[in-house]
């Protein structure tokens, strides 16, 4: 593991135009060649170690039978080569037809939650951008989602979503009598708004951080200038504000993306270790895949599947995303 | 803030939206909240009857009960150990990262990067196991213990929260203005001195805002905590499904220990929510 | 260049990755040693109201045994939530106690990765002899034909529970002994207002336990002989139907309990709000909702007609813990001498009145403690008409994509749509070839 940084400090330093994107850096004055590596080799070790080299045994676990026979002792598993992959990836068969389904469920949930999630927290920290009465106290309550423990936030949607005894029955049915009967929540089709809805509720208040910080960089002098050119405050917003996130945007709809798409947490705890098929997310079915039914190497190639994916949109929408800025900033 | 606004008033249009859309806005947020603390405050039998908005029969029992059907004080302070120590760790050296890829320059600087974004891809079931084993292995060939350990959940998470946290770092670090440093050096200063001297006090609200990021990836964290802690280690996210128990789930004490512990999460967090505000802006932007 | 570090980060994962499958599973294959015999850890599953109640039943039996042995045994009691988890992550690791509780359901399960002592004759010998348990319980603890991977520590069954007040008030003078009149008996109760019949709709071992009689009762089983799954058989499909069809078509289980997935059913019947509840040991915790021993009565599950028996007059599946030692424990003797400490018939006593479960040890459960009232409804049940969920290594697939199926139908069940024998057989289609193939 320590051979990484001696083998990359002698790596030959002769610039590469790629590599200096910014001539106003001027590394030259401090230049010390192996401080840069000796300050990044913390973050690279422990990211060896907890991310990377698991990784890399996952991947290997994809490759091999690894049911409840061999879980004892790996070394003895047999390698089964890609036959994990092609029951994973057979849709015609129940379980890849399973795992088609439920990856376009998490696509759907995905799209939804994150876009929701951007939309609320926006709209929220444009709307609190100016001073009013109150404001310091919204803002502390619409941290307070983002602050509970996952488990208690989300064992809370549950006691709401009861078909009996919940408020969201008592609410629409008894109260508002907007349904017929009481609805399900937890089981059946409407699981999916069920589960939407907690995730949106827990996930928006960091988009609201992100974007609130956002704004708070847009030069005061762009909207001066919008507003002698006798733009009201609605144009100023779609015309100044929103642009102007662009590049907050960037980032926080990506880890939005990734962290919506591969939570485990708020699914596990609604829905328990089987979801309804109309939520059933990757991660739980992957879950169900390799830790309740006791086949490792089936979930780990599933797993391999998902990451591929994931890889390919990452990489799409950096190059769509920084098509024309500098290289250097990914 | 100051508004960058214009000085004209805000049309009517916008003054109504505004009122509307955050009126129902924090009904939404709280709505969950206030089922925490009514419930909280009910016994057991109401809390399974039917719903009701006001409670029937107010009760502290809940609070007292939760103390005694777990060890809610040790799970507590666990929690608090593994996530402030994640924290520190996380922090320092996200720091050092972010300061090597913004002020230096050096091959393998966007392969870095890139990986430490990509991280972010991996489902956190694929490593699970794997990662297990790891520990498992380094604790049998050099003694220390990392599973069933808080050491080995302090870096399970601090290096969860790491890749985020250096990116955000770069962002924060590069509007340092470079001046400044480069003064220290002059001054004397070596680069480490200029970092801890002049960087990182510069860089304060930034730091708070990773802090708090990472402070929250360890705090809510369930599924690696759920195999890696024993009875004495075991943390608050996992702890409180203790309260739902083969026989029975005692949901008033779920609502009311989920109150307790996150009291003071809260309290913290709106203390430290101007340094955070005014810290994620520079890093979010680049 | 480029090559290099590449080549380098290759190196490193390489040797990583070594160090870790050279050592991967860290299990050594030989049955135990005594290295360390002056201590054991023990994971005890969650038996009682709390795990904070269940540290105070043990600790003091576990100071009585380490008086007796000087072994010091350290206890976890690992909640429901974790325990399966913790058991494979052990398993995998080699890291793990050296005695534990496990679910008698999962045995040829656990049995089947190797990772547990097989108690054949020798071990047996050394905790007193298998003659001392029952059959039932025996039955529970592996595959047929192989050493059993566990020794059974507390037994239950599940048993009718019925609320006398609600049956005096709808004019039932005895609680149902058939399905025809427990349908019956729900109807009177329905017609004053209160619910028949209380399920678990979302609980997959809930669901799997009720199917699994109804199987026995049609004559049928989930598994060929040489242990196929077998899921679509007419009579597996008219059983499962039978059971969706107390909600579906017969009304009885309301339709909220499609969703019940944390034991609402059983508040509910402590509250009187629900006439019927089928349950395995449920008096201490309906005492601890409120509901005293007096107030319900408790009978045998139903049968389709006639008395339950063996054969397809079966009323129950065997329940329980079992107590298994890991194969690559330490203290293999001391292991040993604490299982038979736990299956004493002193502590089977002490036990099992704490945790109100029937003692699998012959000689305790004629102890007059167990043979009367709501014991010996339970104890009647498990020695003649109880049978063994399939003792086969696919069980947890088993439970996991049967009881998905189960879970599904009442949701179909509870959304109005029609269950019927085509919907029924589609599901348990889709659950088989889930199954693995092999």
């Amino acid at each position: 593991m320590t051979t990484t940084a001696p083998a990359e400090q002698s790596v030959d330093k002769t610039p590469s135009g790629a590599a200096h994107p910014h001539p106003r850096r001027r590394p030259g004055r401090i230049r010390r060649i192996g401080l840069p590596y000796l300050l990044l080799l913390p973050a690279l070790l422990l990211e060896l170690l907890v991310h990377l080299v698991p990784m890399v045994i996952g991947t290997v676990m994809s490759f091999k039978e690894l049911t409840q026979f061999y879980i004892r002792d790996w070394g003895a598993a047999p390698w089964s080569g890609l036959d994990n992959y092609k029951v994973s990836v057979d849709f015609d068969a129940p379980v890849g037809e399973a795992l088609l389904h439920s990856f376009l469920v998490t696509v759907a949930f995905t799209l939804l939650s994150v876009g929701l999630c951007w939309l609320i927290g926006t709209a929220a920290a444009v709307f609190m951008q100016d001073t009013f009465r109150g404001r310091g106290l919204l803002r502390a309550l619409f941290l307070v989602p983002y602050a509970l423990p996952v488990y208690a936030a989300v064992i809370t949607w549950v006691f709401m979503f009861q078909h009996d005894n919940g408020l969201v029955n008592h609410v629409l049915h008894d109260q508002l009598h907007l349904t017929d009967k009481p609805s399900f929540w937890l089981i059946g089709d409407n699981s999916f708004w069920a589960l939407l809805t907690v995730s949106v509720w827990k996930g928006w208040p960091f988009a609201f951080l992100i974007v609130m910080a956002g704004l708070q960089n847009i030069p005061g002098e762009l909207y001066e200038a919008a507003a002698l050119d006798g733009a009201g405050l609605w144009q100023q917003i779609r015309r100044i504000t929103l642009p102007s996130l662009r590049p907050v945007n960037q980032v926080l709809l990506l880890v939005l993306f990734l962290w919506t798409f591969n939570d485990f947490n708020t699914p596990y705890v609604l829905f328990g270790r089987s979801a309804p098929e109309a939520a059933d997310l990757i991660s739980v079915h992957i879950y169900q895949a390799s830790f309740v039914t006791w086949n490792f190497g089936t979930g780990s190639a599933m797993s391999v599947l998902l990451l591929l994916f994931l890889l390919v949109v990452t990489g799409v929408y950096l190059l769509l995303t920084t098509r024309g800025r500098k290289p250097a900033d990914v | 803030m100051s508004s960058p606004h214009s000085p004209m008033a805000p049309p009517r249009s916008f003054l109504w939206s505004r009122r509307i859309f955050l009126t129902l806005l924090t009904g939404f947020v709280l709505l969950p909240v206030y089922v925490m603390v009514s419930s909280s405050l009910k016994p057991l039998a109401d809390v399974t009857g039917q719903f009701h908005w006001l409670p029937s029969e107010l009760t502290i029992r809940p609070y007292i009960d939760i103390w005694s059907t777990i060890p809610l004080a040790r799970y507590f302070v666990n929690s608090l150990i593994v996530a402030g120590a994640a924290t520190v760790c996380s922090v320092v050296i996200a720091v050092f990262a972010a300061y090597a890829v913004s002020r230096y320059d050096f091959r393998g600087k966007r392969v870095f990067t890139v990986t430490v974004l990509s991280t972010q891809m991996f489902p956190g079931i694929l490593f699970l196991l794997p990662l297990f084993l790891i520990y498992v292995n380094i604790g049998n060939a050099t003694g220390i213990a990392l599973f069933g350990s808080r050491g080995g959940l302090i870096l399970t998470y601090l290096t969860f929260s790491l890749p985020f946290s250096i990116w955000m770092l770069i962002g924060y670090l590069d509007s340092v203005p470079r001046d400044l440093d480069e003064a220290a050096l002059v001054d004397g200063c070596g680069p480490l001195g200029a970092l801890f001297r002049v960087v990182v006090p510069a860089a304060i609200p930034g730091i708070v805002a990773v802090a708090v990021y990472a402070f929250m990836t360890a705090w809510g964290e369930v599924l690696f905590a759920s195999v890696m802690t024993n009875d004495t280690t075991r943390t608050l996210a996992v702890g409180l499904q203790g309260y739902s128990t083969l026989n029975n789930v005692y949901w008033n004490q779920i609502m009311a220990a989920s109150l307790v512990v996150s009291v003071p999460v809260v309290a913290g967090f709106l203390l430290l929510q101007r340094y955070l505000v005014a810290g994620l802006t520079a890093g979010a932007v680049k | 260049m480029r090559r290099t570090r590449v080549a380098a980060a290759g190196a490193v994962t390489a040797s990583l990755l070594t160090l870790v499958t050279a050592c991967g599973g860290g299990s050594s294959t030989s049955d135990g040693s005594n290295d360390s015999p002056k201590t054991l850890t023990y994971w005890a599953s969650n038996q009682g109201a709390s795990i904070e109640v269940d540290k105070k039943v043990l600790q003091p039996e576990l100071d009585k045994f380490e008086k007796q042995t000087g072994i010091k045994v350290k206890v976890e009691v690992v909640p429901w939530s974790d325990l399966l988890n913790r058991i494979l992550t052990a398993t995998t690791s080699g890291q793990g106690p050296d005695v534990l509780n496990i679910g008698n359901t999962w045995s040829a399960s656990l049995q089947a990765t190797g990772a547990l002592l097989p108690w054949n004759a020798k071990n047996y010998a050394a905790i007193g002899g298998k003659d001392r348990f029952v059959d039932s319980a025996l039955g529970s603890t592996g595959a047929q034909g192989q050493d059993p991977a566990a020794v059974p520590l507390y037994s239950m069954a599940y048993a009718l529970y019925y609320n006398k007040q609600l049956f005096a008030d709808a004019g039932i003078s005895k609680p149902p002994a058939t399905w025809d009149e427990l349908i019956a008996d729900g109807k009177k109760i329905q017609a004053k207002g209160k619910s028949a019949l209380g399920a678990e709709g979302a609980n997959l071992s809930e669901n799997i336990h009720h199917v699994f009689v109804f199987a026995r009762q049609h004559g049928g089983d989930f598994f060929t002989p040489d242990g196929k799954p077998d899921f679509t058989n007419d009579k597996v499909v008219a059983a499962v139907k039978q059971y969706v069809d107390l909600m579906a078509k017969d009304k009885v289980i309301p339709t909220g309990d499609a969703e019940y997935a944390q034991n609402q059913s059983v508040s509910d019947f402590a509250k009187g709000n629900q006439a019927m509840l089928l349950w395995q040991s449920a008096s201490a915790n309906l005492e601890s909702q409120g509901m005293s021993a007096d107030k319900y009565g408790i009978a045998p599950v139903p049968v389709q007609s006639g008395t339950p028996g063996t054969g397809t007059q079966v009323n129950s599946a065997v329940m329980g813990i079992n107590l298994a030692v890991f194969k690559n424990t330490d203290n293999i003797d001391g292991a040993k001498k604490f299982v038979k400490f736990m299956t004493s018939d002193a502590e089977q006593k002490i036990l099992n009145t704490a945790y109100s479960s029937i003692p699998p040890v012959k000689s305790v459960q004629s102890d007059s403690t167990f043979s009367s009232g709501a014991n010996k409804v339970l104890k009647d049940t498990l020695a003649t008409s109880a049978a063994a969920l399939p003792q086969v290594a696919d069980e947890s697939q088993f439970e996991t994509a049967v009881g998905t199926a189960v879970k599904e139908l009442f949701a179909d069940a509870a959304a109005g749509r029609a269950v019927t024998t085509d919907s029924v057989k589609a599901a348990l289609e889709k659950a088989q070839q889930q199954m693995p193939t092999k």
